[in-house]
C-alpha cells in the first residue's frame, strides 16, 4: 500500500514561492493502478518524485508498505565512465541484489552486444534508453513508477517494454503520469487528473477522460 | 517500529549504499585506463614529494634541527588530509543529483563516499611515503605511533566535519564554491603544517591556536619527532571545535537535503 496524505510541494522562485503540488491525497493498494492525467507542467514528474522518494514534500506525508521503484527508464544517473554493466552492478549494489544472475536478461533485453562492457560516453541515444529501461526491470519491485515522457523509443521497444511491464509483471501495482490519455484507457483501471496542483479523482477513466478534455477546452486559446 | 531491528537495518542498507557509490566514484574519477583506482593515493603522493622536494631545497625547517623530510611529509599530508575532504563534498550534490531518485542514496552517503575515500587516499600516501622514506633513512621511525595515529585521527575528524559544512553549505548558495578557493588558500600558510606554533611570536600563536587543524599537526608532529620539537595544543579545545563543527555540518546536511531539486 502507498499512501500520499496531504502532501504539497512548493519551489521558491526569484517571485516568492510556487506551489506545484497542493493538498494532494491518493491510496493505492498493492497489485492495483492507476493513470494520472495532466498537462504538460501540471506537476506530474514532481508527484513521481516525492513518491519515489527522491525529494521530500514541503508538507504531508507519504506512506510506502511496499518497494516503490525509481522513475522507470530513468536514465540520468548514467555516468560517462561506466560501462553498462557497471550502471547494473550499482543499482543492483544500492538494492541488495546479485548483479550476476542479471546479466543475462540485461544483455539480451538492451540488444548491446560488445558495447555492455563499454562506457556509456560511446552509446547512442536509443542504447542509452534501451539500458535504462532494462536496469529499471532488473530490480523486482512491488510498484512501478512510470512517466511516460521518459519512455521514448521506436514501436518495437515499445512493445519489449509493454511485455516486461504490463505482461510478466501484471500482478504488480503501477503508477502512470502522461499526458496522453490514450495510455490511461489502454493500462489502467482507474484515473485522476492533475491541474493546477490539485488532483482530481475519478472512479473510471472513462470520467477522468471527460474531465480532462473538457478541462482543456475551457482554457482560453491561445 | 523503531527499536533495534529498525536501526540495524538502516545500518545494513546505509553500507550497501556507501559500498555502491565508493565503487562507482572509483570508476568514475579515475577510470580504468593505466593507474585506474592507484590514483586515489598516487595523486596526493605526487603533491607531497613535490612539496617535500620544494621545502628541502627552501629549506622551511627554518634552521631547527628537525628533519626537514619528516617536517614536511607531516605537514602537507595533513592538508591534503583536511582540504581535499572539503574540496571534494564542494559541489557533490549537484554531480550526484541524478544518483537522489534511489531512495536509499541520502545526500549524507555522497558526501560520506567522497570523504572516505580522500581520507582512504590521504591516509595511503602518507603512510606509503613514511615508510619509503623511512626504509632509505632519509627520516626516522616514529617516536609514539599511538600519538601519530591520534594527530592523525583528529586531522581527519576535522577534515569530515569541514567537508561536510562546507558541501551541505554549497546547497544554499553557489557563492560558497567562490569563497572556499581562497579560503582554503589562505588557510594553508597558517594551518600549521609549514611551521610549530612554538617558532611564531605569542602574540600570534594565541591567534593560531584558534584554529582547530592546527592542534592536529602539533599533536601530530610530537608524536613522530618526540621532544625534539615543543609541541603546543590542547586536543580537548579541538575535540569541542570539531564536535561543533560536525553538529553544525549535521544540522545543514538534513536541512540542505530537504531542499534538494532533484533532476
Amino acid at each position: 500500500m502507498i499512501a500520499v496524505e496531504n502532501i504539497s510541494k512548493s519551489y521558491s522562485t526569484r517571485f516568492g514561492p510556487r506551489t506545484i503540488l497542493d493538498n494532494v491525497n491518493f491510496r493505492l493498494e498493492r497489485g492495483r493502478n492507476i493513470g494520472i492525467l495532466g498537462q504538460n507542467g501540471a506537476g506530474k514528474s514532481t508527484l513521481i518524485r516525492l513518491i519515489s522518494g527522491a525529494e521530500k514534500p514541503s508538507s504531508g506525508h507519504i506512506q510506502r508498505e511496499m518497494t516503490v521503484s525509481w522513475p522507470l527508464a530513468f536514465g540520468g544517473a548514467f555516468q560517462a565512465n561506466l560501462t553498462g554493466l557497471d550502471n547494473l552492478k550499482f543499482v543492483c549494489r544500492v538494492y541488495g541484489v546479485d548483479y550476476k544472475p542479471l546479466i543475462p536478461f540485461v544483455e539480451d533485453f538492451t540488444e548491446l552486444g560488445i558495447y555492455f562492457r563499454e562506457p556509456v560516453m560511446h552509446y547512442s541515444n536509443g542504447m542509452l534508453t534501451r539500458l535504462a529501461f532494462a536496469l529499471s526491470m532488473a530490480i523486482e519491485f512491488d510498484c512501478f513508477l512510470i512517466d511516460e515522457a521518459m519512455v521514448v523509443g521506436d514501436a518495437r521497444f515499445h512493445e519489449k517494454c509493454h511485455i516486461e511491464l504490463f505482461h510478466k509483471r501484471k500482478d504488480r501495482a503501477f503508477i502512470l503520469v502522461t499526458h496522453d490519455a490514450n495510455a490511461i484507457k489502454l493500462y489502467c483501471e482507474k484515473a485522476s487528473v492533475l491541474q493546477d496542483g490539485k488532483l482530481y479523482p475519478f472512479d473510471t477513466v472513462d470520467e477522468a477522460y471527460d474531465f480532462y478534455n473538457n478541462g482543456l477546452k475551457r482554457l482560453p486559446a491561445a | 517500529m523503531i527499536g533495534g531491528n529498525s536501526v540495524m537495518r538502516s545500518l545494513v542498507i546505509q553500507n550497501r549504499t556507501l559500498h555502491a557509490l565508493m565503487m562507482r566514484e572509483v570508476i568514475t574519477r579515475f577510470g580504468r585506463d593505466n593507474l585506474g583506482a592507484l590514483w586515489l593515493f598516487a595523486e596526493p603522493m605526487l603533491f607531497t614529494l613535490g612539496i617535500t622536494a620544494l621545502w628541502t631545497a627552501a629549506g622551511m625547517n627554518h634552521g631547527s634541527s628537525l628533519p626537514i623530510v619528516a617536517f614536511a611529509l607531516t605537514g602537507y599530508s595533513s592538508v591534503l588530509l583536511w582540504r581535499n575532504c572539503a574540496n571534494r563534498c564542494l559541489g557533490a550534490i549537484e554531480a550526484n543529483l541524478p544518483l537522489l531518485f534511489h531512495r536509499n542514496v541520502k545526500v549524507i552517503d555522497i558526501f560520506l563516499t567522497r570523504i572516505v575515500l580522500e581520507i582512504a587516499g590521504a591516509t595511503a600516501s602518507f603512510a606509503i611515503l613514511a615508510t619509503f622514506f623511512t626504509s632509505i633513512g632519509w627520516m626516522a621511525p616514529p617516536v609514539d605511533m599511538l600519538e601519530v595515529v591520534f594527530g592523525w585521527f583528529m586531522l581527519a575528524w576535522f577534515g569530515t566535519a569541514l567537508a561536510l559544512l562546507i558541501g551541505a553549505a554549497t546547497a544554499y548558495s553557489h557563492v560558497v564554491e567562490k569563497l572556499w578557493a581562497p579560503a582554503s588558500y589562505l588557510l594553508f600558510p597558517i594551518s600549521g603544517a609549514a611551521f610549530m606554533v612554538d617558532w611564531l611570536p605569542p602574540a600570534f600563536q594565541k591567534v593560531v591556536l584558534l584554529l582547530p587543524m592546527v592542534h592536529g599537526v602539533e599533536i601530530l608532529r610530537e608524536g613522530y619527532f618526540g621532544n625534539v620539537v615543543k609541541s603546543q595544543y590542547d586536543a580537548g579545545y579541538m575535540a569541542m571545535s570539531c564536535l561543533i563543527l560536525t553538529l553544525a555540518a549535521l544540522y545543514l546536511v538534513r536541512d540542505a537535503a530537504n531542499k534538494v531539486e532533484s533532476r
